[in-house]
Formats: C-alpha cells, sequence, structure tokens
C-alpha cells in the first residue's frame, strides 16, 4: 500500500521537476495515440456513418464483425502486426518493425473498431431523425454520409475519445511492434510494464498517475472546446 | 415554369402499396395536372400519408406505376416535401433554410442570402441565428415550408403541416402556401380539418380505407359530395 | 476536434527536429537480465560518445532475442544460452560468437529458509533441498536463457520434470523482473541473475541464500546478423559495436561496474 503514496509522490516529483526523459516519454505517447486516433477517425467515423446509410447484403454481418473487432486482444493485433512488419514477413522491406510507425498501425487496428461501431450506434439514431429530409432532398450517399457526420460530430467526440482512452492506455500491442526502446519507441504504458517488472513500483505508480493525469486532460480540453462552440450556438 | 420543360402531370395507374403483405393503399389510378392546390382528404387511417409519399417517391410501391411527364431522377429535383411533425436538423434556422440549396451545389454566401429573404418572408427574421431545434412548434414548421419552397419547386408535398398548431400559426402558413400557388408552384396537402380545405383547396381527393373514393372540384365536395362516407365525413361525422 | 490536429502538427514537427539530427542507429535484442542489471544505462551514452552510435535495445527473453536475430529485425544480439546460441549459429543465422563477459546466477529465497538453502553444498544440492521440502519456487517457465539454465540445474540434480509438482512449483511465464515480484508475493524460492536481483526494487521478504557454484556462471555472448540472409542488416555497426564491447574502454566499465558495493560482471573477452 506504500507503493501507492509513494507513487504520487513520485508523480508530483517528475511533474515538478519537469524531467527530460518523462517529457520525451509523454510527447512520444501523445503522438503516437493522437495520430493513431486521428487515423482510425479519419477511416472509422465514415465508416460507421457508411454503414447506416447503406444496404447491401453483408451489412449486419459487417456490423457484427465490427463489433466483435472491438474486444480483439492487443496482444493479438501486436502479434499480427509484428508477423507482418518483420523483416521475414510480407511488408518487412519497409523496415517499420520497433519504429513509432508500427506502434501507430497496430493502434490504428484496435482502435478503429471501437470507433466506427460507437460512431455507428450514434449515426444510426441520428439517421433515423434524418431518414425522410434527406431523402425527399434526394441527398447523395456521399452527401448523406457528409451531413450526418457533420451534424453529429459533437455526439461523435464520445467515439473518438473512447478511441483515445483505449489507445493511450495499450501496452500489449505496442510493447510487441515498438520494443520498447530507450528514447525511440518507449512510451508511458511501457514504461510502466518495465518499472513494474524491475520491481520499481513507486515509479511505476508515478508514471501511472501521470498517464490518468493525460487522458483526463485530453477529455477536458476536447470538451471544452466543444461546449464553448455549443454555448455560441445553442 | 423556369426552363419550360415541367414534370407534371404525374400520372399513378394501378398502384398498390404493401406492408408485409397487408395492403395500405390501391389501386389508385391518379393524375396530378398542372396547376391547383389539391387537398387530400379522409379520416386517420385512411392512407393519405401513403398515398402523398408513394406519389413524392419516398415510399416504394408493390404494384402499378408512378410516372412523371419527365424521367425520375429530374422529376426529384422539382419536388419537396413538408412532414406533419417537421424534421429539425441540429443547426441554426438560416442554415436550415439554405440547406437544401448549398446541398445542390449553390454557394454558401448566395445560397443564405436567399435563405434571409425566405425566413423572412414566412416570420422566422428574428429568430435567424436560433438552433433549429430549440424555436417553437409553429416556427419549426414555417421552418420547413420555407426549406421546401426555398429550391423552388414544381410541385410541395404536404402531410398536415398545422396539426398540432395554433390559430395564428396555421393563418401564417396559410398564407404562405397561397402565395406559393399564386406564384404557380403546383401543391398537394393532405388535411383532415375540414375549414383549412375549404379555405385552400382547388380539389379534393378524398380517399378511404386505402381507395380513392371522389376526385372533384372543392365546391363540388363539399356542396354535393357522391359517396355517402365523403357526404358523413363533410358533415363532421365520424367516419371510420 | 481541430486541436488535435494542429497540437499533433506541432508535436510531430518537434519530434522530427528532435530525430532528424541523430546519429546512426543499430538495433540489438538483449537479455531482460542484462538489461535489467543497469549495465545498459552506463554504456549506451558512452558508445554513443566514442562512435556516434544510438544502440538501440530490444529487451525480451533469450529466445525471442534469437527470433528477431533470426527473422533479421535486429542488428545483433545478446544473450546468455550456449546451446541455443550454437544452433542459431549452425543455422547460419549468425556470423560469429564473441564471448563478452559473465555474471552468475544465485538462489534468492524467504528469509525464513525453510529448505535452508544457506547450507547448500552445491547447485544440485540446493535443487534437492527445495524439492525435498516442496517449498515453493517461482520459475521464469519462459523461453529464456535463465529458465534453460533451472531446468538444466534440475537435471543436473536427478530432478525429473514430472516431479515439479505445481504444489509447490510455479511457472510464472514472464520475465526475471514479473517473475521476482511473483516469488516475492508468494515468499518462493528463485532463481535469478545476480544483476537482476540487485537491481530490484520489490525485494519483500527476500534475500540471497545461495550462490558460488561454477555451473551457475552465466556467460553473454554477442552475435551480429548474418548479412548473407538479410542483407539489410548494419553489419558494419555491429561490428564496430563488437569491437568497443570488447575493447578496453568496455572492460574498464564493466569491471567496474558495482551495485550496493557488488561487483556484477566478469569481462572475459579475448581479444584479437
Amino acid at each position: 500500500m506504500d507503493s501507492i503514496s509513494t507513487g504520487l509522490m513520485e508523480a508530483f516529483r517528475l511533474i515538478l521537476t519537469l524531467d527530460s526523459d518523462l517529457v520525451e516519454i509523454v510527447l512520444l505517447s501523445l503522438q503516437v495515440t493522437v495520430t493513431a486516433v486521428a487515423i482510425a477517425s479519419l477511416i472509422g467515423l465514415p465508416l460507421g456513418a457508411w454503414l447506416v446509410v447503406n444496404r447491401f447484403r453483408f451489412r449486419r454481418l459487417t456490423i457484427s464483425v465490427l463489433n466483435a473487432l472491438m474486444g480483439l486482444p492487443p496482444v493479438v493485433v501486436g502479434l499480427f502486426v509484428y508477423l507482418m512488419l518483420s523483416r521475414s514477413g510480407p511488408f518487412g522491406v519497409l523496415g517499420l518493425l520497433f519504429t513509432p510507425t508500427a506502434m501507430i498501425i497496430a493502434q490504428v487496428i484496435i482502435v478503429m473498431p471501437l470507433i466506427a461501431s460507437i460512431s455507428h450506434q450514434t449515426i444510426r439514431d441520428l439517421w433515423a431523425e434524418y431518414h425522410d429530409l434527406l431523402i425527399s432532398l434526394n441527398a447523395s450517399h456521399a452527401q448523406r454520409i457528409k451531413v450526418l457526420l457533420w451534424d453529429g460530430r459533437r455526439a461523435l467526440i464520445t467515439a473518438v475519445l473512447a478511441g483515445f482512452g483505449r489507445a493511450i492506455g495499450e501496452v500489449g500491442a505496442i510493447m510487441i511492434v515498438g520494443g520498447n526502446i530507450d528514447h525511440a519507441t518507449r512510451v508511458l504504458t511501457t514504461s510502466i510494464a518495465l518499472e513494474t517488472s524491475k520491481g520499481n513500483f513507486a515509479f511505476a505508480m508515478g508514471l501511472g498517475i501521470i498517464l490518468i493525469t493525460v487522458a483526463i486532460a485530453v477529455n477536458l480540453a476536447i470538451h471544452t472546446i466543444s461546449k464553448t462552440e455549443r454555448a455560441s450556438t445553442w | 415554369m423556369v426552363g419550360g420543360t415541367t414534370i407534371l402531370p404525374l400520372e399513378l395507374s394501378g398502384v398498390i402499396a404493401r406492408v408485409r403483405g397487408k395492403q395500405l393503399l390501391g389501386p389508385i389510378d391518379l393524375t396530378i395536372g398542372a396547376t391547383g392546390l389539391t387537398v387530400v382528404m379522409g379520416p386517420n387511417g385512411a392512407g393519405k400519408t401513403t398515398l402523398l409519399r408513394v406519389m413524392h417517391g419516398l415510399r416504394r410501391i408493390s404494384g402499378g406505376t408512378v410516372n412523371w411527364a419527365v424521367e425520375d431522377g429530374a422529376a426529384r429535383r422539382k419536388q419537396a416535401f413538408v412532414f406533419q411533425s417537421p424534421i429539425m436538423m441540429r443547426r441554426r434556422v438560416i442554415d436550415s433554410i439554405a440547406f437544401p440549396l448549398i446541398l445542390h451545389g449553390m454557394d454558401r454566401k448566395s445560397a443564405k442570402i436567399r435563405a434571409e429573404d425566405w425566413a423572412i418572408r414566412v416570420g422566422l427574421g428574428h429568430v435567424l441565428q436560433d438552433w433549429a431545434p430549440m424555436i417553437s412548434g409553429g416556427e419549426k414548421q414555417k421552418l420547413a415550408v420555407a426549406r421546401a419552397l426555398i429550391s423552388a419547386p414544381e410541385i410541395l408535398f404536404l402531410d398536415e403541416p398545422c396539426a398540432n398548431l395554433d390559430g395564428r400559426s396555421t393563418r401564417e402558413i396559410e398564407a404562405v402556401l397561397k402565395q406559393a400557388e399564386h406564384a404557380g408552384t403546383r401543391i398537394v396537402m393532405a388535411t383532415h380539418n375540414l375549414g383549412q380545405a375549404r379555405r385552400l383547396a382547388s380539389d379534393v381527393i378524398f380517399v378511404h380505407g386505402g381507395k380513392i373514393l371522389e376526385i372533384t372540384p372543392a365546391d363540388r365536395f363539399f356542396n354535393e359530395a357522391k359517396t355517402p362516407q365523403a357526404k358523413a365525413f363533410v358533415q363532421g361525422d365520424i367516419v371510420e | 476536434m481541430k486541436l488535435p490536429f494542429n497540437f499533433w502538427h506541432a508535436t510531430v514537427a518537434a519530434l522530427f527536429i528532435a530525430t532528424s539530427a541523430q546519429a546512426a542507429e543499430i538495433k540489438v535484442a538483449v537479455t531482460t537480465s542484462f538489461y535489467n542489471s543497469g549495465l545498459s544505462d552506463l554504456l549506451l551514452p558512452v558508445i554513443k560518445d566514442d562512435l556516434d552510435l544510438d544502440v538501440q535495445l530490444i529487451v525480451v527473453g533469450t529466445g525471442q532475442a534469437l527470433r528477431l536475430g533470426k527473422a533479421g529485425d535486429v542488428d545483433a544480439i545478446l544473450v546468455h544460452s550456449r546451446k541455443a546460441e550454437d544452433t542459431f549459429l549452425a543455422g547460419g543465422f549468425g556470423t560469429h560468437r564473441r564471448k563478452i563477459m559473465y555474471n552468475d546466477f544465485v538462489f534468492i529465497g524467504p528469509v525464513s529458509d525453510p529448505a535452508v538453502l544457506a547450507k547448500a553444498s552445491s547447485a544440485s544440492d540446493a535443487m534437492q533441498r527445495i524439492k525435498a521440502t516442496a517449498s515453493s519456487f517461482a520459475s521464469r517457465g519462459d523461453d529464456s536463457g535463465t529458465y534453460k539454465k533451472e531446468l538444466s540445474l534440475w537435471v543436473a540434480a536427478g530432478v525429473a520434470a514430472d516431479d515439479l509438482s505445481t504444489n509447490w512449483y510455479h511457472a510464472a511465464g514472464a520475465g526475471m523482473g514479473a517473475t521476482l515480484n511473483v516469488a516475492s508475493g508468494m515468499n518462493a524460492y528463485v532463481l535469478s541473475d545476480r544483476a537482476s536481483w540487485l537491481n530490484f526494487g520489490n525485494k519483500g521478504d527476500l534475500e540471497l541464500l545461495y550462490a558460488g557454484d561454477p555451473t551457475l556462471f552465466n556467460q553473454y555472448a554477442y552475435i551480429p546478423v548474418n548479412p548473407e540472409l538479410h542483407p539489410h542488416v548494419k553489419t558494419d555497426l555491429a561490428l564496430a559495436l563488437e569491437t568497443w564491447l570488447v575493447g578496453p574502454k568496455a572492460e574498464e566499465l564493466i569491471a567496474n561496474y558495482r551495485i550496493n558495493g557488488e561487483l556484477l560482471f566478469t569481462f572475459n573477452a579475448v581479444r584479437n
């Protein structure tokens, strides 16, 4: 139990001294996760909307698969991406293994189904509301998707933030494909795993507290921005 | 109208609409000519809404044909629909009215100028910058009418646009519809409000049990309806 | 939704500028025991100064390190499992094996010492004492050099694999640190390399009970990955690193590396 209180102290010490290694780790965590979530959103949000406005033969199956993929174990994704990017794998020539890019690829795969699935549910409700109007105005499929994404943007922030939450706290996949290399691919979660394995519980706990703080700060920032916007328009 | 080619007349022949094997409408044979304000009347559940949606093309038909004077795609762009409970987009009033124009390729600035003009015309000048879902019920229906008329449709379908509205809002909407009719817009409107039908209709389609019982000029319908159901309806009796 | 993008640009730009100024890089797969010793923290900055070379360590078990080498995902490996190394070389996956240094394995256990390991006469005797008293024992249970060492010690002690009852034998299936955490939590005996043990922060009621048998020596060897199989590997850099590792500066640093006053490694590389 002592590790928890010393962990808090450790977290404060790290933040107050602005430890340069810590800053590097936090920035890399944010770079990897924000990039991955941005890419996953660019795919997942339109995909979620596309699944709402299109009726095709395997639609139900696609949605079920997407929902199932939300529960994909990150370690399996990590292993899959590792096998793809390994020098002996199909994309080995790109030399991406043990780089932040590999970590981003793994996180996109982990987070995209989550974002697509949540946005699908959100958009479905909005589509029920807008359906008659958009059909009567003869909007094309692309226009329908665009309108639904734009008018549903506030609710869709939840989907993006859920993706961010899953990505920033993920360790299994990025450990495998990133390698947790000091000053290259070491992020908050892999540092925590490393320090735990070294028995440095207080330090690991301190990093954990910083991870949570970063996650909360990002959530608050995004909510503040969207609320400010609402206050002026509502 | 503009350009000379007109999408009217609209011809329905042998149209049938079913839901899970149950027949809601038809068979319907009907022609909607180039001018006038047609009111579709009938008791609740008679099939008024279904008929309007079938005419517009919002609803797929199970049998028969619906033909415009031009091909369907071209006709689609020249018709508009106002629903019984207005659909409010999560946008400001002015952006909601401008939406159809922007959707069909007009630049944002010109669209907004036209939208402001229409907002003022229907009496929404004081709520231009308000959030559309937050305005009153009457204002919402005016917004829906303005949004339908802004792209200058050749034909406008309205499904009970004044149900649930107070007298003042009803009067304002009726005035706008009359103006549109004078400007040459063909109007087909469902209502079971007899007073509104008397004030607006040039002719009446009386629907009962999914079938058209009468298609007549309005004055004849109100004074000498042929079928017993229509007669009872005009007298204000309950028609089942 | 807009802020993260701007923010991302700023972050990426900052990191890009930071990384673009960096030196040549080489990827080396090393065992957890080597990394956990803390020796790499001492050596890497000096290597960077001397060779202008960023050594990126992928810290894994010996088995995975060898697999990364086989796949060509790293440029060289630093491991400690002779048999596995020989198989690796026989398969043509490495160019050659170079001894660097050794440390030793130690027996860790609860202060109460129910199996009386403190009085053990040899590594085999220690193993037999644990077996005889059925005292809790935490094993790596992974594909690491330490685990292979442990298995060979059981064999040498005449304990068959079937005798390792799950009542007292717990295979953690994890790295050295995680296994030490398990031992600490269960007050179990555990075989660890000395460096990992000295650097371990969660000792709890555990202490070092037996060490010193020559069979417990743990030789670290450096193997560059074969460029004939993987043309992209940076053989030049791998050889430069090897030359440095067997050089006088490395010898001095390794020979003087202590934790709590204890020497950790014995440098035994042979210079050409």
